[in-house]
């Protein structure tokens, strides 16, 4: 057989192989798989609101939100949290442009709300406990801690994450790969402030005005 | 050594757990001790582990991985197969005062057994490994968007596996049925490891399950060949594209239901209690909400290979290409509408049962004009009986028998009858072995010559064909009728002496499925056997229509030397049809990703935490937990996951096909 | 969706090497400082009656201050996919507003359903709850 595939702009004659393809960018698919990742993240936590839908009122003759939840304390929680979505969007910024220093001192930002976010809710969940309002009281705390317990578990695993990428950015710079990455985390951590509306919303406010 | 010492090591695994008196088990154990051996001492006598490790274990490519995922199933089927024959066996036997031979004790566990593997460990990984072969050709696509991760589901599938495997000579298997059930499955109700065991073996599935889905739908979207639209993509491709929608949609409520049993268990909540503000009946809404769309995840791919096989055995374009495409979406939508129908009975009130009921008959419909398109597709065809159209065909005939009653099930006056009857056996085994497993027979002969070079044999395949049609309809008629009679299911012996007939005519079914069986592995050993009898040397043996068929069979690792441009549907009969060229020369370096140990690694660090923590061995759990964020970290560290096939090496498997090409004429 | 199937379309997912300083569109997560300020702001005006509302107890009647917080959470849901994560249609095509919009869906009929059917489950099957098979069913 002979070669008389042309790549055939203006003729008559298709092509029916691309002899002049350009490869795929690494990466291509990864915006999308993330998302896609994401969104199956979404269905978990509609699962657990769901289970807080149904429980949320099955106190079990124990104490409900009014008697346990302290609001202002989740009002530093929630600002915490919306803080260090700002502070994460400025590191992907400066990542953008190619700062690395400003990018790893908002990422180093982000973490330390973070941290502070989960501090509190640590110590919410502690103090519950104490109080014996532990998970295992009824099922509406229950389905409290494993909801807001779930939430807490993605931001640490955030956090976990934003160190790793620190690491690597600082060894490897803003290539293209971690550029990826950090695009990744950024949907993560954003996503995770978005659910975090639900939690408040739903389990905080309107638990106090049941 | 203290037994607080012994306790902090073993957690709760004792010499007790270790069925020694149980005379089935330890034969079982012997049986596969001795087969074990042997093939592991096979691998190591022909110093096979270098080349399974290198080529297969380690392998990021779709079709390897595709294979193995189909390996895993066949190996899973006979252990569910098993299963099966000790039910049959039992439930023909247990009458007249006769106890049978399986303790209930054992017998829960082999219903339950059967039930998570055949859905779990046999259909999820044939129809993940079916897509997960043909699609990335199908698009014209060198390998899935997500390379890596598709190895590393692949092993996580196999944990789970492993896991359900393991629970059979160490402790015991879940007696809750395949869907574990609260309060039941609670730990009140079983405390012991059994339940555990189903939890894990199901989540570690489960991740690997859910990232194939992200990962085909990625590769659907995006790797697709130039000029390729969704119209234009092979019907195949469109049914994996909703399943894979399903599973990424579906997933996430099975992951989130069983994490909250395992909550109950581990924690002492209050989910699924009857105590304490928990509600059972949640349970099971949430478990139906995946349940359902599972049924699809299984289903729709059986009904893609169908659209393909007809169309090329009938010679013709698939009769409503379009029709079949939105078929397939509205499926997609309404397998989220229907799922109370699983339990009409549990007393969510006639408004609700009517919402459901009216929508389960509604999903009907698309299957339904699906059935049309195909028997339209085959009329004033050329049809070829080859054994994958013989399968297809018996599928239409099949499946719709168990469609029908399944719409009978679906009028929920009706199903306060027929529920946890017989009768919804023999419907959902009618739907399950008439369209997944038909579907998936017809898969494997229809790809067969595409994966390995040489077709099928016939003969043996006629055989097995023939047993399995007779054999399933033997073998689940009587259901029907005792279902219709009012027999409940899971039961392990029976006073009324004339339903015994029925059982046995159904043990009998089931050992003509068996002789189906051994004529299937009987054909796999005689084509590889004769294997250049049945030597496919143009890589097209069907005359097929979609893009797979223009490489070569085995294609090369890298698919295609040149991505394919499309111009029409049914790209390849497009192109044989305007005798399109094959380029011959100009051949360059390709890009590819490379082989990986990781997601081996990860997968094992996976099924020693579960393990551990079905076990209560808590300082092995935190280890291996730690050892995974640790590995996965790690490989995150590592940039350097591709590499280039160099142009000679393209130059020289292109070159073969040329000469092969020009040997057979083409 | 539109034709572009080829797998480097350059109006999505591009290798962020190449793109203009401040004129970004169609890539996933690009955004200006003024957008994130915007957004920040827009959160905390929407966050912080919310809270207010709830805890000083201002209206009376506790529905109507649900109704409202539930309001000011949804706005606030679409300010953040709009300015921190750039929710938009061009983004892969639209796959990525589409696979969104089929989530929500989904999350609307899992919980609404949930809701619904153990609502009535409870009703007919807890002990002494009453309302089983009364008259005219449910």
């Amino acid at each position: 057989m002979s070669t008389t595939t042309q790549t055939a702009p203006g003729t008559e004659a298709p092509s029916y192989y691309d002899l002049d393809e350009h490869e795929h960018p690494p990466g291509a698919s990864t915006m999308l798989g993330f998302w896609l990742y994401l969104m199956s993240d979404c269905l978990i936590f509609a699962m657990l609101f769901a289970a807080y839908g149904v429980y949320g009122g099955s106190y079990a003759g124990g104490p409900g939100p009014k008697e346990l939840f302290e609001l202002p304390l989740v009002a530093v929680n929630t600002t915490a949290l919306l803080l260090s979505s700002i502070t994460y969007g400025f590191a992907m910024i400066n990542a953008d442009e190619q700062n690395k220093a400003a990018t790893l001192r908002w990422l180093a930002i982000t973490g330390v709300f973070g941290a502070a976010f989960l501090s509190i809710e640590l110590y919410e969940f502690s103090n519950l406990i104490h109080e014996g309002a532990g998970p295992w009281r009824s099922a509406f705390l229950s389905s409290f801690f494993t909801l807001v317990g779930t939430h807490g578990l993605h931001v640490t695993f955030g956090i976990i994450w934003l160190v790793t990428l620190m690491v690597q950015v600082a060894r490897r710079g803003l290539e293209p790969a971690n550029l990826r990455r950090l695009q990744c985390l950024s949907l993560f951590w954003h996503f995770l402030d978005v659910i975090w509306i639900g939690v408040f919303t739903f389990v905080y406010l309107l638990g106090v005005l049941r | 050594m203290s037994d607080d010492l012994i306790k902090t090591i073993f957690g709760r695994l004792t010499l007790e757990s270790f069925p020694i008196h149980e005379p089935i088990l330890v034969g079982t154990f012997i049986m596969v001790a001795i087969g074990g051996a042997a093939v592991l001492g096979a691998l190591t006598y022909f110093k096979l582990w270098g080349y399974l490790w290198k080529e297969w274990f380690t392998s990021v490519d779709h079709k390897k991985i595709g294979i193995m995922y189909i390996v895993l199933a066949l190996v899973m089927f006979l252990r569910g197969f098993a299963d099966a024959l000790m039910m049959r066996a039992q439930q023909a036997v247990a009458f007249n005062g006769s106890d049978g031979f399986l303790p209930a004790h054992h017998y829960d566990q082999v219903f339950t057994a059967h039930g998570v593997i055949m859905i779990f460990f046999v259909a999820m990984p044939f129809v993940t490994g079916l897509m997960n072969y043909v699609v990335p050709l199908q698009i014209g696509a060198r390998d899935v968007s997500f390379p890596f991760l598709n190895n590393f589901s692949f092993w996580m599938t196999v944990s789970g596996a492993v896991t359900v495997m393991m629970s059979l000579f160490v402790g015991e298997f879940a007696r809750t049925g395949w869907l574990a059930m609260a309060p039941l499955s609670g730990l009140d109700y079983s405390p012991d490891v059994g339940v555990d065991y189903y939890i894990w073996a199901l989540q570690i599935a489960g991740v690997g399950t859910l990232l194939s889905g992200v990962n085909l739908l990625a590769t659907i979207i995006k790797m697709r060949a130039p000029g390729m639209s969704l119209m234009q993509m092979p019907i195949f491709t469109w049914s994996a594209l909703v399943t894979n929608v399903l599973i990424v949609a579906a997933f996430p409520v099975l992951t989130a239901v069983l994490a909250m049993l395992s909550l109950d268990r581990y924690v002492g909540t209050n989910f699924f209690t009857n105590t304490g503000g928990g509600n059972p009946m949640m349970y099971v809404n949430m478990i139906w909400i995946w349940g359902h769309p599972e049924v699809y995840i299984l289903i729709l791919p059986a009904f893609g290979v169908f659209s393909e096989v007809v169309s090329t055995f009938s010679g013709k374009r698939l009769f409503g290409y379009t029709s079949m495409v939105y078929a397939l979406i509205v499926i997609c939508i309404l397998s989220y509408l229907v799922w109370l129908h699983h339990f009409f009975t549990m007393g969510s009130g006639a408004s609700v049962n009517s919402f459901f009921g009216i929508t389960t008959m509604i999903i009907s419909i698309p299957t339904g004009a699906k059935i049309f398109n195909w028997l339209f597709t085959m009329y004033r065809g050329r049809i070829r009986f080859e054994l994958p159209m013989m399968w297809a065909v018996a599928f239409m005939l099949t499946f719709v028998v168990g469609g029908m009653t399944g719409v009978m099930l679906a009028v929920p006056p009706a199903d306060f009858q027929f529920h946890n009857s017989l009768f919804l056996i023999a419907h959902f085994h009618n739907v399950i072995i008439g369209g997944v497993l038909f579907g998936m027979f017809a898969g494997v002969n229809y790809w067969w010559p595409k994966a390995f070079g040489f077709k099928l044999d016939k003969f043996w395949g006629t055989i097995s064909f023939w047993c399995w049609v007779v054999g399933f309809w033997v073998a689940f008629t009587p259901l029907y009728v005792l279902g219709l009679m009012g027999v409940t299911r899971r039961l392990r012996a029976f006073e009324d002496p004339s339903l015994q007939i029925w059982f046995v005519i159904a043990a009998i079914g089931a050992l003509i499925i068996a002789a189906g069986i051994g004529a299937m592995l009987m054909q796999f050993y005689v084509s590889i056997r004769d294997r250049e009898k049945l030597r496919d040397f143009t890589g097209d043996p069907w005359n097929g229509r979609t893009l797979e068929w223009a490489t070569s069979s085995p294609p090369p690792a890298y698919n295609f030397a040149f991505s394919p441009v499309v111009h029409d549907l049914d790209a390849w009969h497009d192109m044989k049809s305007k005798k399109a060229e094959r380029p011959t020369t100009g051949f360059r370096a390709i890009h590819m990703p490379k082989n990986t140990g990781a997601g081996v690694i990860l997968a094992g660090l996976s099924t020693v935490f579960g393990v551990a923590m079905i076990w209560y061995i808590w300082w092995l759990a935190a280890l291996a937990f730690v050892a995974l964020i640790a590995t996965a970290i790690g490989h995150t560290f590592n940039y350097d996951r591709d590499f280039h096939i160099p142009a000679e090496d393209v130059v020289n498997s292109e070159d073969a096909r040329t000469r092969a090409l020009q040997q057979a004429g083409v | 969706m539109s034709a572009d199937t080829h797998g480097h379309g350059h109006d999505s997912a591009h290798g962020h090497g190449h793109h203009d300083a401040h004129d970004h569109h169609g890539g996933a997560a690009h955004g200006s400082r003024r957008e994130y300020w915007i957004g920040f702001l827009l959160s905390v005006l929407l966050t912080a009656p919310a809270f207010g509302l709830v805890m000083t107890g201002v209206i009376s009647d506790p529905r109507v201050t649900a109704g409202i917080v539930m309001a000011l959470a949804m706005v606030q849901i679409v300010v953040h996919m709009i300015y921190f994560l750039h929710m938009n249609t061009k983004s892969e095509n639209g796959w990525t507003m589409l696979a969104l919009i089929f989530t929500a869906i989904i999350v609307l009929i899992v919980i609404a359903g949930s809701l619904w059917v153990m609502y009535h489950m409870n009703l007919n099957m807890m002990p002494g709850m009453g309302g089983e098979m009364s008259s005219g069913g449910m």
